[in-house]
This record gives C-alpha cells, structure tokens and sequence, in this order.
C-alpha cells in the first residue's frame, strides 16, 4: 500500500504536457498531469485509448516522437533532473534504474538476436560485466519470471517463443539492471486471459518482492483493482480523478471514472440479462486549447457551470478529483451508475 | 517467486530447419552457387587449369577453331584468337577480372549506398531530405553515358573502371536500405533499445542493421551481377579494361569483327558472361526467398 507516504518518491511528474504538431494544429496529448511514485508502490494510469496515458510514459522515458514536445514544471527521477538531461544522461538511466515493458511482446524483441544476446546485452552496457557474468544473471532471471530450462532458452530466437513467453522475457530483460522504476505500458493488452492474470502475478510478486517503483498503464479498470496501491484516471490528456485503489472503488467521485465503473459487470451485483452501462458519445478533439470541463459533453451532469475552470475537489486527503459538483450533490440528483 | 507459474518448454517452429538447411533445400541457391562457386574456383585456379599462358601470342596458329569443331586440335581446346592466343586459358583468366569487377564495385557501391540509406532511414526529416535529393540527382545520370564520358577522360583501366562503376552504383543500395530502415526504425523492438538505453550508433548497427541485411545482401547480388554486365559493355565499346587484358566483354569486342567467319570467339565468352550473372541473379533471388522474414517479423 502507499503507507510509505513519507519514503521519497523515484519519479515525481509535475505539471507535464506533451503537444504533438500536426497538420490541423498542435494536438495537446498531455495536459498538466502531476503525479509521483515512490518505493515499492504500483501506481495506475488509467483511460481509453488516447488519453495521453502511453504519451505520458513516453514522455517520461524521453522516446517521445520527433513530432511531440515536453513541458514539464519538474519531471525528476530519484531527485535527478529529467527534463533538462543530456541524451547520454538519459541512456544512462534508461534499461538501467528505469526500465520499460512494452505492450506488444510479439515486436519488442529484436528478431535477428537470441534471447541471451538481448539480455546479456542490456546488463553489459550498463554494468560493464563479463559475458559469463551477465549470462549468469540472465539465466537467474528467466527463472524468477517462470521460464522453465532458461539455460535453453538463452540460446533461442524470440520467434520460437510464445506471447505469454516472450513478455516474460520482456520482464525479465526489465529486471536484468535492478531498476528502481518500471513503466509497464498495457503489459498484457496482447495476451489471452489466463496468460494476463500470470502476468500480471509475476509484475506483482516482483514488485513486492524487489521493492520496485511500478507504474502500470492500462485501460482495464480490472488489472487496477488487483495490483494498483495508487490511481490516476486520465481523460483527455488530464487527470481527472486520483485517488487509493480502495478508495476508488469504493467511492468513485468523477462522472467519468464512475461511467466506466458502470461498464463493467460486478460479481454478485450485475444481474443476469441487465445491460451494462456505457458512456455516450466520443472523446473531444485534442487540437486546440479545451475550456473548462473535457468531460462535459458526455456527462450525465452537465451544467452551465462546466464550461468554466473546474475545481479540484477533495474527498479525502489522499482522494481528489475535478468536477463542479461534489459528489453528494451528485448522488442527490439521483444515481444512475446503479 | 513461489507464485510463478513454471511453464513447460515448447518451441513454436515457424521455419523448418536453420538457414543452412533452407539453403540447401533452395533449387536457385544451388544452382546459383554452383554456378558462382565454379567461376570462383576456376579465377582461383586460373595458373594450374590453364594449358598455356593467356597472353602468349603465336601468329602462325591464329584462328584455331574449338575442339568440337572439325578442325579442332587438342592443343588449343578452345581454339585460338585473332593474334593465335589460347582461348581456353584467356576465357580462364577472364572469369579473375570479372569477378574482381563485381565484387569492388560491389563493395565499393554497398558502403556509400548502405550508409546513406541507413542514415536517411533512421534520422530521417532534414537528412532523409538531403540524402534523398543525393539519391535522386544520381538518379537522374545516366550511368553508362557517365562510365563513358569518365572513362574517356581518365582512361580506361582496371582501377578507374572499378571506381567509376563503385561511386555510380550505389543508388539501388540506397534507395533499398532507406526503406528497409523506415520500415524497422519504427519497430516496436528499437524503442525497445532505446528505453533500454542503447545508443545510436548501437541502435543503427546493432539493431536495424541485422534486420535489413537479407535486403542488402539481394541488392548486393544484383549489383554485382550488373556491375560485371557493364564491365562487359564499357569493355566492349574500348572504353574498359585495355588490351591485352582477358576481360570476356574485351574479347567479345576483338571478336566482333569475325563474329560470321569464327563465331566461337564471341560465344565461348559470351556464354562465361551469362553463366556467371545467371548464377549471381540466381544466387541473389534464392537468398530472398531464404531470408523471407515470414517467420521472424
């Protein structure tokens, strides 16, 4: 759990936006998203597709496209400065201290190279080991992420690996350095089911166990509910709504958060034959500057009051979220999440 | 980690066998290397399998027609040029030259070709533009008038043909290696290494270089097959290789004068010429097929 509120955080984000220049104008992807994770904590991101959430982590791991730019009031990563780092700062740090996984472990190995070419490689660069070293904290990793004869492995090609076996790999590659931070982008977007939750155990278990920094993006409100400690519910390149994940379902306060709670079948509370809420209408145009409220043109509550600056509200003190309304008021006006 | 789940070992084979074996299973790349490896080995071997020496001239024996011929006389298996010259030895030697033509020029066009290709694919916007205008003014030349017009003012010789041909055949390269990149730099693997904190010059050699080099080696086939081809050409218009050199596109053009009375002197190295670019287009379309990337994208 966040209990460590006063262990320093690895990754502090304040005040990070990302614009994209495109032919109709510049595309505001990220707006203003402030957030930390400390030591040993998973922190969500959470939205629909394009809400700025893989930007936001491309924008911290500095592999933003050409066409994108970073602003930051402070983006720092163990109290080191990220937003004005040279390019070899950065590669110092990157695969090192902070490590990414990929959504797509089909693509993200280099198909001309073995698996232990890939790993031994990472650890070679950044701690400047002997091969037989290097090789040796390969073949111990591969176990710990549940590849069964990893001295095998080592010698094959990434086509002669599953998807499940591959972000395995993936993680394991993550891991090779001992990072303090790992960004998992949709981790387990691509993998069936089954293979998602012993995926999702793994990140857990090592999260807990190495005492990693973990920040998740996903839009699988699912996946939140079973690792998060922290999060971050993203719309329209802003954070709408953070809060504990206990809190958070327990009390979603953001129209929006609570339309997408009201997607999801509950165990125990979704009967038979009713049909599962959705959210009407489609996510604004990100060119151009919004006014007041992203949200409001699909939210139930509208009002005249939306079309202005928001207030941040809190529920709690480790509870905020932005919208005119408190959500008692809300609740007065009369629930349809059911 | 207790909770891990120990999966057993299973291999997903999507190619049969290694690259070796596909090689071999590979009706083009055999033949084509067949037909390489014979040419190679008889350069190789010019001075043992040679009966006598290519440039010896013997004017009381000019003319000799091929063994299969009835005038043929096994001491000149192949007969004997205009200036009473071995032709067997002379065809032997000519294969030194031809395959030397190839591989230079070869190596000389891949370098510029891979490495501005490489370049304008991976760093793209400002550069890509640059390198693109390079690629399409070269375009633009056409490549014999310029062999021609160099080779004319310089004068023709081994060394200049090869450099000519090197520093004009590199657009094939380059247009092919600045796709190819395009196409793997936006991978998801070379984010990969660059979350991973690679560099760029370990990004671009070791990465996207691997990946694009079934394409290179294709090209690098096709260029030498035709970098031999216009060797031939350049020769045979007196503006290649200089007598009294054994280059085949030479003899050809000391021949053609008699191509009706002694039409041998013209097919014997006119045939060493198509055997060998059939066996390099060959070898170069086999190794496509071979390194088909169905399996490993």
């Amino acid at each position: 759990m966040a209990s460590a509120a006063a262990s320093a955080a690895v990754l502090e984000v304040e005040d990070l936006s990302v614009t994209i220049r495109t032919p109709a104008g510049p595309l505001h992807a990220v707006r203003g998203v402030s957030f930390d994770v400390r030591r040993g904590e998973t922190v969500c991101l959470v939205g629909e597709s394009g809400c700025g959430k893989s930007m936001t982590s491309l924008a911290i791991m500095s592999l933003l496209p050409e066409t994108a730019t970073r602003r930051a009031r402070r983006l720092a990563f163990a109290g080191a400065d990220l937003a004005g780092a040279t390019g070899a700062e950065i590669n110092a740090l990157r695969g090192n201290r902070m490590a990414m996984i990929f959504q797509e472990p089909m693509t993200a190995l280099n198909p001309a190279w073995t698996i232990g070419d890939q790993l031994v490689e990472v650890h070679r660069r950044h701690k400047r080991s002997g091969r037989a070293e290097a090789r040796e904290r390969a073949v111990d990793l591969l176990g710990k992420v549940g590849i069964a004869s990893p001295v095998e492995r080592l010698g094959q090609y990434p086509h002669q690996l599953s998807g499940g076996l591959r972000q395995r790999v993936m993680i394991a590659m993550a891991l090779m350095c001992g990072p303090d931070l790992i960004i998992a982008d949709e981790p387990t977007t691509a993998l069936d089911v089954t293979i998602q939750a012993q995926i999702l155990r793994l990140l857990a278990g090592l999260q807990r166990e190495l005492g990693i920094a973990l920040l998740l993006i996903t839009h699988d409100l699912g996946i939140v509910a079973r690792i998060a400690d922290r999060v971050h519910v993203m719309y329209a390149g802003a954070i709408v709504e953070r809060a504990t994940a206990a809190e958070l379902f327990a009390r979603p306060c953001h129209p929006y958060t609570r339309g997408l709670l009201s997607c999801l079948p509950a165990p125990g509370v979704t009967e038979a034959g009713t049909r599962l809420g959705t959210i009407p209408g489609v996510v604004p145009s990100l060119i151009g500057g919004i006014e007041g409220c992203a949200f409001r043109s699909r939210c139930e509550h509208a009002r005249a009051g939306c079309a202005q600056a928001v207030p941040v509200r809190r529920a709690s003190a480790t509870h905020h979220y932005v919208c005119v309304e408190e959500v008692a008021e809300m609740a007065a006006l009369g629930e349809a999440t059911a | 980690m207790s909770d891990a789940v120990i999966l057993p070992i299973e291999t997903v084979t999507t190619k049969v066998g290694s690259p070796a074996a596909r090689m071999a299973a590979n009706p083009s790349v055999v033949t084509g290397l067949l037909l390489v490896g014979a040419v190679v080995a008889i350069a190789l071997l010019a001075p043992l399998l040679a009966p006598h020496d290519p440039y010896a001239q013997d004017l009381t024996r000019r003319l000799i027609p091929p063994i299969w011929h009835d005038k043929g006389v096994w001491f000149n298996p192949l007969g004997t040029d205009n200036l009473g010259r071995d032709y067997l030895s002379r065809v032997l030697y000519g294969a030194r030259i031809s395959l030397l033509i190839g591989l230079s020029v070869m190596v000389i066009s891949g370098l510029i070709g891979t490495a501005l290709g490489l370049a304008a694919g991976y760093f793209g916007g400002r550069t890509d533009l640059v390198i693109s205008f390079v690629i399409t003014a070269r375009l633009a030349m056409p490549v014999v008038l310029v062999a021609l017009a160099v080779v004319a003012m310089i004068g023709g010789s081994l060394p200049v043909v090869i450099l000519t041909l090197g520093l004009l055949k590199w657009d094939r390269f380059a247009v092919v290696m600045r796709s190819a990149t395009q196409q793997v730099r936006s991978l998801d693997y070379v984010t990969a290494a660059e979350a991973a904190g690679a560099s760029r010059s370990r990004i671009v050699l070791g990465e996207i270089l691997p990946n694009v080099f079934p394409h290179l080696i294709v090209v690098a086939t096709v260029e030498a097959g035709s970098a031999i081809l216009l060797e031939a050409a350049l020769s045979f218009l007196g503006l290649g290789v200089q007598p009294p050199l054994p280059s085949w596109g030479l003899m050809i053009a000391e021949a053609k004068n008699l191509m009706f009375f002694s039409f041998w002197l013209i097919a014997i190295p006119g045939t060493a010429l198509a055997l060998l670019v059939l066996g390099i287009n060959l070898l170069g379309d086999g190794l496509r097929d071979v390194f088909a990337p169905d399996g490993r994208s």
